[in-house]
C-alpha cells in the first residue's frame, strides 16, 4: 500500500534542496509532475548534465545526481513564456494538491504564479517554496546554495579543528536537510488540509532551518552570554556536551585510514585500557573523566600512537567486543558495497532509467511496515512524460499535442 | 489550529529521538516525554544555565524538549510497564530510541504493541536498525557519522589531519529528520482510513544517504571523493572557495562566475570598490565578459579560459582581503554575486535577517525568573503555526495530571515505586 497515493504535486523543484522533498513524496506513491523549460532543456537544474555519468555519454538526460534525486517522478516540458503554456500549467495546478519549488525568491511570482494566483486557480492549494532567505527580510533578493546556507547558519563555523580555518562540510548538508524540512512542511500542511480543508503557503528560508540545528550552543549564548567565536573553538572531533574523553578520530594503519572512538564513561575507559594493555593506559590520571579531559592533548597523542599501528577493522571489532562505541571510518566503497549493516534496509535500490539503464541510487533509511517506500523508476528524461500527462491528466488528444510541439509550447 | 493538535505522542526520553519529539511538539502535538525516576540522561549534559550543574538547568534538555509535557515513570518494573502500556494505548504515536530488544525485554515488544493497538504508529530509531550483524553495536553520534561516510567527506586538504565530525549531533538529527517525515506520512495514511504501523529508522543508514556526491559518485561511476578544506569533497583537487577577510573572519565564495553576464556584474562590483587599480589580472575579467558561457571543461586545457577562471577566483580572494567579512557578503550579494559570510551560530542569531523573520522567540523561564531567547521556526506554516507552547518540563512535572487523565491510580503506582 502507498501512504500518499492519490496526491498530485505540480513540482518545480530541482538540484537537491527541493528535489529531496518530492523524492520522498514519489517514493510513497504521490504523483509528482516535474515542470521543466523546453527552451533550455531544463538547464535550470544544473544536475541534469553534471557528473557523475554512467559511461562516456554526456547530455541533459545523463546526470547521475539528477537521477538520484528525481527517481519515481514524472517529467514534462512547458514553455511558460507562451500563453498556451501558462494555460496548461493552470490546468495542472487545478488538479494538484501541492505546488513545490526552490527557485530564488520571487521567481515563480514573476512567472505569474505567486500564491495569490495559485489560490485563485485552486483555493485549497498547498504551496511550499524553499530558498535561502525566504520571501521576506533584508536579504530576500540574495542568492544562495548549500555551502552559502551552511556559512550563514553557523554550520560551517562549527566544523573544524581548534583555531584553524573552518573545515566546513564536504557536501551540501543543507540541501539534504532543507529538503527534509521542506518535506516535513508539505506533510504537515497536507495533514492540516485533511482536517480543515485549508491550504497555505509555506515560505521556507533554508538559513532559518539551518540555524535551528544549534540548540544547546545557542542557548549557551542567550542564557550564559557565551559566544562561540573564542579561543580553542570549534573543538574538532572532541565532545563537550556530553563530556567524553578520549573522543576522536584517530589514525589507523595504512594511508588515510582512521578509527572513531567515543569513551563515554569511566567504565568505558577501564574497558579501553584493558584492550590497549600498555602501561600508560593504567596511569591513575586517566581513570577519571576530569583527568582525561584535563590531559586530553596528551591522551589524544597516546591514542593516535596506539591506533596508528593497527588495522581499523581489527580495532573496530576488538573495541566493540569490549563494549565500546568505536567504528572504522568508512569511505564510499567500504560503506556501500562492503558493510552488511544496511542489508536490512533497501539502501541502494536499482532503478531503471530510460537513457542511463539500470543505476543504483540513494534509498531511504527506514522501513514502514504497512506502507513501504517504492523506488524503482529512474528520474525522468527531459519531457519524457509530457504526452502521458497531457493525455492522461488533461485529456488532450495526440493532434493537440503535436500542435503544441509545433508551437514550441512543449 | 496547529497542524498536529489532538495528536498524542508518547516519547521515551533518549537523546537519539528528542529532536524528533520536539519537531512534533512544536507543531502542536501533545508530546509526553517519559523519563526514568532519576531523570533523562541528557539532563546531565552541559552547558548549564549560569553554569550551575543541575538537572533542571541543562540547556541541552531545555532545547530538545520544548513544548513537551514530562512524566517520570519507571517502566522497567511491572506496575510502571502496565501504566506505560495504558499511556501508549491512548496515544497516536510511540517515539523511542531504545536499543534493539530493550522494549521486548520489558514486556513491550512489537507483538504486544501492534497486537493491542491497531492504530498506533510506532517509530523506533536505532543506530543500525533492529536486525543485522551490526544491530547490537555500541554507537554515538561520532561513530555514526564516521561509519556512515559523513566524516570522510569533511576535513582539510591536508590528509595528515583527521576527517572531521561537524559539531552538533547531526548524526542523530539526520535519522530523526527521516523519522519525522515517516511519522507524518503514517499519520496521513491513517487519517485517510489506514491503520497504524511500525517504522524502523537506522541512524547509520540515514548518514549513508546524507553525503550528497560521495554516495552517488560511487553508485554511478565507482568514483571516490577526497575531502577538502571548506568545500565539497571532489574526485580532483578543486580551487579554494573560502577566504579570510580583513577582520580575520572567513567567507565562502561558492562558484566563480561562468557567464559573460556574470563577469560583467563582477567587474562592475570590483571597479566600484576601486579594486581593479591594484589587481593587474582585471584584464582577464574583462576578457570573461566576452564569453557568453565559459566552458569549464577547458580549464587547464585552454590558456585563456584557465586564466579567466583563475582571475575570477583571485579577484574574489583579493576583494575579501580588502573588506570585512560582512562588507564582502553584503556588497557582493547586492551586486548579484552569491557569497556567504561564515557566521558562528550566535552571530547568525543576531543578524538582521533572522531578527526580521521573528526568529528570536522569548519564553518565560521559571528556573531563572526571567525571559530567555530561544531559536525560532525551521519553517513557517501560517495556517497551522509552529509554536513553542511551553518550556521543557521539570522532572515529573506532569506525572500526576497525565496519569489522572489516563485513569491510572497515581497513589497505587507510587506505592509500587514506579513513580515518585
Amino acid at each position: 500500500m502507498s501512504a500518499l497515493k492519490g496526491l498530485r504535486f505540480c513540482d518545480f523543484t530541482g538540484q537537491l534542496a527541493g528535489a529531496a522533498a518530492t523524492k520522498w513524496m514519489a517514493a510513497f506513491g504521490a504523483e509528482v509532475i516535474r515542470i521543466e523549460d523546453p527552451t533550455n532543456n531544463g538547464a535550470w537544474d544544473v544536475l541534469r548534465n553534471n557528473p557523475p555519468f554512467v559511461d562516456e555519454r554526456r547530455g541533459t538526460d545523463l546526470g547521475g545526481g539528477f537521477n538520484n534525486h528525481n527517481v519515481g517522478k514524472l517529467g514534462i516540458t512547458l514553455n511558460l513564456k507562451t500563453a498556451r503554456g501558462r494555460e496548461i500549467l493552470e490546468e495542472i495546478i487545478a488538479k494538484s494538491d501541492v505546488v513545490t519549488e526552490n527557485f530564488a525568491a520571487g521567481v515563480l511570482e514573476r512567472l505569474g504564479f505567486g500564491y495569490d494566483r495559485l489560490r485563485e486557480i485552486k483555493p485549497d492549494i498547498i504551496y511550499v517554496s524553499n530558498c535561502g532567505f525566504g520571501h521576506s527580510g533584508p536579504y530576500r533578493d540574495f542568492k544562495t546554495w548549500g555551502p552559502i546556507v551552511q556559512a550563514l547558519s553557523g554550520l560551517t563555523f562549527n566544523s573544524g579543528l581548534p583555531d584553524m580555518e573552518p573545515a566546513g562540510w564536504g557536501f551540501s548538508y543543507m540541501d539534504h536537510t532543507g529538503g527534509h524540512y521542506m518535506s516535513m512542511a508539505i506533510l504537515l500542511a497536507l495533514f492540516h488540509r485533511m482536517r480543515t480543508g485549508e491550504g497555505q503557503w509555506v515560505d521556507m528560508a533554508c538559513c532559518d532551518t539551518g540555524l535551528t540545528l544549534h540548540g544547546p550552543a545557542l542557548l549557551d549564548y542567550t542564557v550564559n552570554g557565551r559566544k562561540a567565536r573564542r579561543e580553542g573553538r570549534p573543538i574538532g572531533n572532541r565532545s563537550e556536551w556530553p563530556a567524553m574523553a578520549p573522543h576522536g578520530i584517530y589514525r589507523a594503519l595504512g594511508e588515510d585510514q582512521w578509527i572513531a572512538i567515543a569513551c563515554r564513561s569511566d567504565a568505558d575507559w577501564q574497558a579501553l585500557a584493558a584492550v590497549i594493555a600498555e602501561d600508560w593506559a593504567n596511569a591513575p590520571q586517566w581513570a577519571t573523566l576530569d583527568g582525561r579531559i584535563a590531559g586530553q592533548d596528551e591522551l589524544d597523542q597516546l591514542m593516535n600512537a596506539w591506533c596508528s599501528a593497527r588495522d581499523k577493522f581489527a580495532m573496530h571489532r576488538q573495541l566493540q567486543d569490549a563494549g565500546l562505541a568505536a567504528a572504522a571510518v568508512l569511505g564510499a566503497r567500504e560503506r556501500i558495497d562492503e558493510d552488511p549493516a544496511n542489508d536490512h534496509f533497501d539502501m541502494w535500490p536499482t532503478v531503471t532509467h530510460s537513457a542511463m539503464g539500470d543505476v543504483r541510487v540513494d534509498g531511504l533509511p527506514l522501513r514502514m511496515s504497512r506502507t513501504p517506500q517504492e523506488i524503482s523508476r529512474g528520474g525522468p528524461c527531459i519531457g519524457e512524460h509530457t504526452e502521458q500527462v497531457l493525455t492522461g491528466l488533461l485529456g488532450m488528444d495526440i493532434e493537440a499535442i503535436a500542435a503544441l510541439r509545433e508551437e514550441g509550447v512543449i | 489550529m496547529t497542524a498536529l493538535s489532538g495528536i498524542r505522542v508518547i516519547e521515551l526520553a533518549n537523546e537519539r529521538c528528542a529532536l524528533a519529539g520536539k519537531l512534533l511538539a512544536d507543531m502542536g502535538a501533545d508530546v509526553i516525554v517519559i523519563e526514568p525516576l532519576a531523570g533523562a540522561v541528557s539532563r546531565g549534559y552541559a552547558p548549564f544555565a549560569e553554569d550551575i550543574p543541575d538537572p533542571e538547568r541543562s540547556l541541552h534538555w531545555w532545547h530538545y524538549n520544548t513544548s513537551k509535557r514530562g512524566v517520570a515513570l519507571d517502566w522497567t518494573v511491572p506496575e510502571g510497564r502496565d501504566a506505560l502500556k495504558m499511556l501508549i494505548g491512548g496515544a497516536d504515536l510511540l517515539l523511542e530510541a531504545e536499543d534493539p530488544g530493550v522494549l521486548a525485554a520489558a514486556g513491550l515488544g512489537d507483538a504486544t504493541l501492534s497486537g493491542a493497538m491497531e492504530r498506533l504508529i510506532h517509530v523506533s530509531i536505532t543506530p543500525f536498525g533492529p536486525l543485522g550483524p551490526r544491530s547490537m553495536e555500541q554507537a554515538t553520534d561520532l561513530t555514526i557519522l564516521a561509519s556512515g561516510g559523513v566524516t570522510m567527506a569533511c576535513g582539510y586538504d591536508d590528509h595528515d589531519l583527521p576527517p572531521i565530525r561537524p559539531m552538533g549531533d547531526h548524526g542523530y538529527a539526520m535519522g530523526e529528520h527521516f523519522a519525522v517525515q515517516a511519522a507524518l506520512t503514517a499519520l496521513i495514511f491513517r487519517e485517510a482510513g489506514g491503520e497504524g504501523q511500525k517504522i524502523d529508522v537506522s541512524l547509520n543508514a540515514a548518514a549513508n544517504v546524507t553525503t550528497e556526491l560521495s554516495s552517488y559518485n560511487w553508485l554511478v561511476a565507482g568514483i571516490t571523493l577526497q575531502r577538502q578544506t571548506g568545500r565539497h569533497a571532489s574526485p580532483y583537487i578543486s580551487m579554494p572557495t573560502q577566504y579570510r577577510c580583513k577582520d580575520g573572519r572567513y567567507v565562502n565564495t561558492g562558484l566563480p562566475p561562468r557567464t559573460g553576464k556574470q563577469y560583467e556584474l563582477m567587474l562592475q562590483w570590483f571597479r566600484g570598490h576601486g579594486f581593479d587599480k591594484d589587481f593587474p589580472e582585471t584584464v582577464f575579467l574583462e576578457m570573461g565578459t566576452k564569453h557568453p558561457v565559459l566552458d569549464l571543461a577547458k580549464i587547464g586545457v585552454d590558456d585563456e579560459v584557465t586564466a579567466i577562471f583563475s582571475a575570477a577566483r583571485e579577484a574574489l580572494a583579493y576583494a575579501s582581503s580588502q573588506m570585512t567579512a560582512y562588507e564582502f557578503f553584503e556588497s557582493a550579494q547586492k551586486a548579484n554575486i552569491p557569497v556567504g559570510i561564515i557566521y558562528s551560530p550566535d552571530e547568525a542569531f543576531e543578524d538582521p535577517h533572522y531578527k526580521s523573520r521573528g526568529f528570536q522567540v522569548e519564553m518565560d523561564q521559571p528556573q531563572l525568573g526571567r525571559k530567555v531567547r530561544y531559536l525560532g521556526a525551521p519553517y513557517a506554516l501560517p495556517a497551522s503555526p509552529w509554536q513553542l507552547s511551553r518550556v521543557a518540563p521539570m522532572l515529573g512535572e506532569h506525572t500526576d495530571e497525565v496519569l489522572a487523565a489516563a485513569g491510572i491510580d497515581a497513589e497505587e503506582l507510587r506505592r509500587s515505586g514506579a513513580i515518585i
